[in-house]
């Protein structure tokens, strides 16, 4: 029996702040467990999907079907590369940024350091693999890499059920009932199962993203298929690749994250900062009611301030499925100085000519608060966005060591207190627990209002 | 003076815009400055003065283009300082000269908006900005009945709000939810914050509908149609706008198959009996 959680992909869209340092940490796409990761590229129709699994069971149970709103030929369909996943990850994630204080004392001495942190998400993935008399049509049936592949239409959804059933895939109750609207609205199922045969062949344990291309008028994203048998909520991260400007959802909310705010300076130590933006997240989806989507980056792709990783190169985006960008030509031009410079470059530029804009989405969805597919726009949005966050170190400085001291260490104690207070918020965690981490001093009593009144 | 203004509905429309924007602003993460907003209110009413004076109209206030102003502070995001002010001089300006028998063919903010998404670099609309809020949803309800009551245009709100539902309904029973899941959707669809506002605050626009109440509301069912249309059929966005401005020149055509007396701000009543803005 096939397992089948069917994966939800389909048609699936601030300010900056300039920054002269470099990142500490960051926070990836793997800290959230049971996260799907889809990358979707889109300019005018023209889409390319690319779904990432993260199955954990037996690779003979695997398969995967996904409503696509066009029949997909062989040449339609692609396995990527799970590295690429990776780069838009790293390049896009939510990351923490260091600053050092200078010595009030020595104003000269002015050094601003930083390094990085990022955070994360992961996908899903699932199963399904017969005729005229369920209603049931093979469109196209062929071999992609690892996968063997079927493209369905179907007329009615329990034909289509009983089709799934009979070449066996273990679907879930009401998978029918989930099936019907996607049916009647004319899509076609890509079904995929892995080639065991092949799977051996390519020497990875994991499985590789698949990727499809077609051309639609639908910019949405199939959600409400994965729910058949999901229990909690579920996380969803999305790399939006466009053109033109900033993705966003039509149907519910885009929210960006609280960011750009001076944290506490522990968040640097170990998991402190990983730590930190999931329970950010998990508190601001849940303030949200779970209705929200959250927009974690927005940036043109061809750089960024500062970066998390370096950004993609064209190759690396021509296979996120990129189609308009060009690869770029061989590096030296004629009678270029071009190798040795080159590692004296800030960050390479690609193309120029070619915008990239990549959108990183990330939603938290229940049953009850997510009831319809996301529907995406592309709108005309270019105001970078980041979820960063700031470390500021004080400077160690005695209070007696210039008269300047004294005020600056004040200064660093009252900003210490509006941290933790800011961490507290974000983040819905206890005060006193963070002041203690930080070592600071309790809370002073508060005097009662009427103290003093009669002085 | 006092008592007309009073009566005039536009001071609800007004007062009610101006508290959406406030609690938008600040609980709803509306990427909108207090400059854009400032800009948009001030472009409309610079522009509402230049054409009062060209044409020498005097007894016209400027009620209308603040409202307007709002209204594109409400719909309309940018990322840049200019658009909000040069949409609100084009959105007045369009008021003033676009006139078929001395009535304004677009709905200012509904026009503005258009020309905006349709020609500008660097603007779009949300049309999830509000969210799926029942509570919200109540508000917006309850608000806008009372303004578009004022201006007893509320049927068209009621009747726009029930066709465009109802063709949703249809399209869920359709698409074949169970009537559980269709539920769920089509109170996810019903509670959209944006579809209401411009039912009671747009659409519900007493100077742009045909005057017949005949033609008034069949005109509403056609824009409710051609909304659906756009959304379900083409699944493209902001089909309400779309199907308005599309199908605003058809409103000269139904007043004159279907002629009734032309409707009046109680304020400007003057005004109305000769050239009217």
């Amino acid at each position: 029996m096939k397992r089948f959680a069917i994966a939800a992909a389909l048609t699936l869209s601030t300010a900056a702040h300039g920054f002269c340092g470099f990142y500490v940490g960051k926070a990836d796409a793997k800290l959230f467990n049971e996260a799907s990761q889809v990358i979707v590229v889109r300019d005018g129709e023209r889409t390319v999907v690319s779904m990432l699994n993260d199955y954990q069971g037996d690779l003979k149970e695997f398969a995967v079907v996904v409503p696509v709103p066009t029949v997909l030929q062989k040449g339609q369909v692609h396995v990527g590369e799970k590295r690429i996943f990776d780069r838009l990850d790293a390049y896009s994630a939510p990351r923490l940024a260091e600053y050092y204080d200078p010595n009030p004392c020595d104003r000269r001495l002015y050094e601003m350091r930083s390094k990085d942190l990022a955070l994360p998400a992961a996908p899903a993935a699932a199963a399904a693999t017969s005729s005229k008399a369920l209603g049931v049509t093979v469109e196209a049936s062929f071999s992609v890499g690892e996968y063997d592949i079927v493209i369905l239409s179907a007329t009615q959804s329990d034909g289509l059920e009983t089709w799934l059933k009979q070449s066996g895939y273990r679907i879930p109750k009401n998978a029918a009932q989930a099936l019907a609207p996607y049916i009647r609205q004319n899509m076609k199922f890509f079904v995929a199962k892995v080639n065991l045969a092949e799977q051996a062949k390519t020497g990875f344990q994991m499985l590789r993203p698949l990727q499809f291309a077609y051309e639609s008028e639908k910019f949405m994203l199939p959600i409400r298929l994965g729910m058949a048998n999901a229990t909690g909520p579920q996380d969803l991260i999305a790399y939006l690749l466009t053109r033109n400007g900033r993705v966003e959802t039509t149907n519910y909310r885009t929210v960006k994250l609280p960011a750009n705010m001076d944290l506490p300076v522990f968040l640097k130590e170990g998991d402190e900062f990983r730590n930190f933006y999931k329970a950010l997240f998990g508190e601001q989806a849940k303030k949200e009611g779970y209705r929200a989507v959250f927009t974690e980056y927005f940036w043109d792709m061809s750089w960024c301030d500062p970066c998390a990783a370096d950004p993609l190169s064209p190759e690396e985006l021509r296979r996120a499925g990129v189609f308009w960008v060009n690869p770029a030509p061989a590096a030296a031009g004629p009678g270029a100085a071009a190798a040795a410079p080159s590692a004296l470059l800030p960050r390479p530029a690609f193309g120029g000519a070619q915008p990239v804009m990549l959108t990183r989405l990330h939603v938290r969805y229940t049953r009850e608060t997510f009831p319809e597919d996301l529907m995406f726009q592309e709108t005309k949005d270019r105001q970078n966005f980041q979820t960063r966050y700031v470390l500021r170190h004080p400077a160690k400085v005695a209070p007696e060591a210039c008269p300047e001291a004294k005020a600056y260490l004040e200064g660093v104690a009252r900003r210490q207190e509006a941290e933790a207070q800011q961490l507290a918020t974000l983040t819905g965690g206890e005060i006193t627990a963070i002041r203690q981490k930080l070592a600071l001093p309790p809370a002073p009593p508060q005097k009662p209002w009427w103290d003093g009144l009669w002085k | 003076m006092t008592i007309t203004i009073r009566r005039d509905p536009r001071l609800f429309q007004l007062a009610f815009q101006a508290t959406l924007l406030t609690l938008g602003v600040l609980f709803r993460d509306f990427s909108l400055l207090p400059a854009q907003m400032a800009l948009a209110i001030g472009g409309a009413a610079a522009t509402q003065a230049f054409w009062l004076r060209r044409l020498r109209l005097r007894q016209v206030g400027y009620l209308s283009p603040v409202i307007t102003g709002l209204g594109l502070s409400l719909l309309l995001r940018a990322d840049t300082l200019w658009l909000h002010p040069l949409v609100a001089c084009l959105a007045i300006s369009g008021k003033f000269v676009l006139r078929i028998r001395g009535k304004h063919v677009f709905n200012p903010a509904n026009f503005g908006v258009g020309m905006a998404l349709l020609l500008l670099p660097g603007a779009w609309v949300s049309p999830g900005q509000w969210g799926n809020d029942l509570g919200l949803a109540v508000w917006l309800v309850g608000l806008g009945a009372v303004v578009a009551g004022r201006a007893r245009r509320d049927d068209a709100a009621w009747l726009f709000l029930a066709a465009f539902l109802g063709i949703a309904a249809l399209r869920l029973g359709l698409l074949g939810y169970s009537w559980e899941r269709a539920w769920e959707i089509w109170c996810h669809q019903a509670t959209n914050g944006a579809l209401l506002l411009f039912a009671f605050f747009m659409i519900s626009d007493p100077m742009t509908l045909p005057d017949h109440p005949v033609a008034r509301r069949l005109h509403v069912v056609l824009v409710a149609c051609g909304a659906a249309a756009w959304q379900f059929l083409y699944y493209h966005p902001h089909g309400p706008l779309w199907a308005l401005l599309v199908l605003a020149p058809l409103v000269p055509l139904w007043d004159r198959l279907l002629p009734a007396n032309k409707y009046q701000w109680d304020s400007n009543t003057p005004l109305q009996k000769g050239r009217t803005a």
